[in-house]
């Protein structure tokens, strides 16, 4: 859909904003670059839409070299949300969504009802909206109308340059949140630009991370986040980060390794013993190899005492356990779903690596936090 | 005659004069009308030009801003030369003395444009002329429209100048009030170049607020 050649922006005192990045965005994905300020990401996005002309390499947007338009007609072809949202002041709102279509000649009836398709796409009423003007509307409801404008002649590629930088948080949240709905709905391929990693994470399929005009890693956010591959990325993201976002950090990371285990064939007076010693009130049932079989629960084991010879009499199959390779919420949801108050965590053939219990989840969550708060201070 | 009242001076004299008023009336708005219009053209066109050329700025505004330094009736003396006496001189130095405001309004109205509306609409593809004529014009008509109306002002003023170097218009009478020692006379061509000036500032504010785009005005 869209590809970067060794694209570099040489300026005419030398400054080497972009240095030869390449890479490609598959139709529909949402890419979030970002770095610490001058690290070439905005440069990087306005060279798509030639606001920045590139100096060097080749930009193919489905397969065609971005200059071999005339300037004017790609970015027609392209849409364009900027941070200081821009409206035209002496416009309407629904007039300020008719600017592109009207360039591409549109006919009055085909924009007014795309405007008013757009309006409701964006959460603004157009009976209250689409004869005010911008001055009238507070910042996130211009936003939503820089969003509308952009998508007005449908097209495949937007461009975002920190379009919530400047709103408040609760808007901003607001804002992130539909519009990962409308990609969703839309599948635009969307290049969104930001410094903030919270967003990135959030919004992102995949995160670019640059510095100093150069690509560092582009990955999607949980690749990132585990295996950052620079140092500079790893700092860039920080640590704490996995933290507040349960979906990311990795369920291995919060289970307990040393997990009490017993053999099927195992017999009750025995496991009553080890369920007494080691105060837990299930006991998770293996194989040899560790495969996980089954679980018992000391109570039916204390109930069945005089009447079973093995274990494995009072054995339940285990229906709730995770892959090794879930995260942290999932195990949060499975948690509340689960009629024992553990979860097994198993490996891809079955054998059980882990233990997650509510008292770990708990103890992982809120150290976790404690951490976060931490760094904050 | 020079113990009647000023009052009583005019009244007499605008009694004896009062074609002669409307006549010279009709010259000095004439004078007035002709000179802003080939300065607004001017005026408004080279402001354009120096958003468009930045290095020509220096050159457009400060060469305007000389013109405005030489004292009226020291311009008009060097048209002579040029253009002769009568009209077309005095028409050729309002026009130079009007230059600047429109110039330097025509300049900061577009430069004063947010850059981020001149950023969204490049960014959406609108051409230079687009730009220019959609966006930056309408948003700088206010501040267009001010300079316009200072010039016109300025200028009903320096057009009296005008009867030195026998463009005739209200001037006339202020001069020959000057040498026959008649105030009345002076007052003659005095008020109704005043009265003019009034006029026309107030309506080139009402042309300032009809053409300011609705979304740029206050509630």
């Amino acid at each position: 859909m869209l590809k970067f050649e060794n694209v570099s922006k040489v300026y005419d005192d030398g400054f080497k904003a972009v240095d030869s990045i390449s890479f490609e965005i598959p139709k529909g994905e949402l890419l979030v670059l970002i770095g610490p300020s001058g690290s070439g990401k905005s440069t990087t996005m306005k060279m798509i839409n030639r606001m920045v002309p590139h100096t060097s390499g080749t930009i193919l947007i489905d397969g065609k070299d971005t200059n071999s338009y005339v300037a004017s007609d790609l970015r027609r072809s392209i849409g364009y949300v900027i941070q200081q949202i821009g409206l035209f002041p002496h416009y309407t709102i629904e007039k300020n969504i008719s600017i592109v279509p009207q360039l591409n000649g549109w006919s009055e009836e085909k924009t007014k009802a795309r405007v008013l398709e757009l309006m409701e796409l964006v959460g603004l009423d157009p009976a209250i909206f689409a004869t005010r003007y911008p001055k009238e509307l507070s910042g996130g409801q211009q936003q939503r109308v820089g969003i509308a404008r952009a998508l007005a002649s449908d097209p495949d590629v937007i461009l975002m340059d920190e379009p919530f930088s400047a709103l408040d948080p609760l808007t901003r949240e607001q804002l992130q949140g539909e519009l990962i709905s409308l990609h969703k709905k839309l599948n635009k391929t969307i290049i969104f630009v930001t410094h903030d990693m919270d967003e990135a994470l959030k919004m992102g399929d995949r995160i670019a991370i640059m510095k100093d005009g150069k690509l560092l890693q582009l990955d999607t956010p949980e690749k990132l986040l585990h295996e950052p591959a620079h140092g500079f990325v790893e700092e860039f993201i920080g640590k704490h980060r996995i933290i507040q976002n349960p979906e990311l950090m990795p369920v291995i990371d919060i289970m307990s390794e040393s997990i009490i285990t017993s053999f099927p064939q195992s017999s009750p007076e025995k496991a009553i013993s080890l369920i007494r010693q080691r105060k837990i009130t299930d006991l998770i049932i293996v194989d040899e190899d560790k495969t996980l079989l089954g679980i018992v629960s000391a109570y039916d084991v204390i109930k069945n005492l005089t009447t079973i010879k093995t274990i494995e009499e009072v054995m339940a199959p285990v229906e709730h356990y995770l892959q090794d390779t879930t995260s942290a919420k999932d195990a949060i949801i499975m948690m509340d779903e689960t009629p024992f108050g553990m979860i097994p965590i198993v490996n891809d053939k079955k054998k059980v690596v882990g233990l997650v219990t509510r008292g770990s989840l708990l103890s992982a969550m809120s150290s976790q936090w404690t951490e976060t708060e931490d760094t904050h201070e | 005659m020079n113990n009647l009242s000023i009052w009583q001076q005019l009244t007499q004299q605008l009694q004896m004069r009062w074609g002669e008023v409307l006549e010279a009336t009709s010259v000095h708005i004439q004078l007035v009308f002709f000179s802003m219009l080939i300065a607004i053209a001017l005026g408004v066109s080279l402001g354009i030009l120096v958003t468009r050329v930045p290095k020509l700025s220096t050159l457009v505004l400060g060469g305007a801003g000389v013109m405005q330094t030489i004292p009226s009736l020291a311009l008009l003396g060097f048209m002579i030369p040029l253009f002769g006496i009568g009209v077309k001189t005095a028409i050729a130095a309002l026009f130079l003395y009007s230059l600047l405001p429109i110039i330097r309004n025509t300049y900061t109205g577009i430069k004063d444009v947010d850059p981020a509306t001149r950023e969204a609409a490049k960014g959406m593809g609108m051409t230079s002329a687009q730009i220019l004529f959609k966006v930056e014009l309408p948003l700088a008509i206010p501040v267009i429209m001010a300079g316009i109306r200072t010039a016109a002002v300025i200028n009903v003023g320096n057009a009296t100048l005008a009867a030195f170097i026998g463009a005739g218009g209200l001037g006339d009478f202020i001069f020959l009030g000057i040498t026959r020692g008649i105030d009345g006379l002076i007052l003659l061509g005095a008020i109704p170049a005043a009265l003019l000036a009034i006029v026309l500032e107030l309506f080139f504010s009402g042309v300032e607020r009809w053409t300011t785009p609705k979304g740029l005005k206050a509630e």
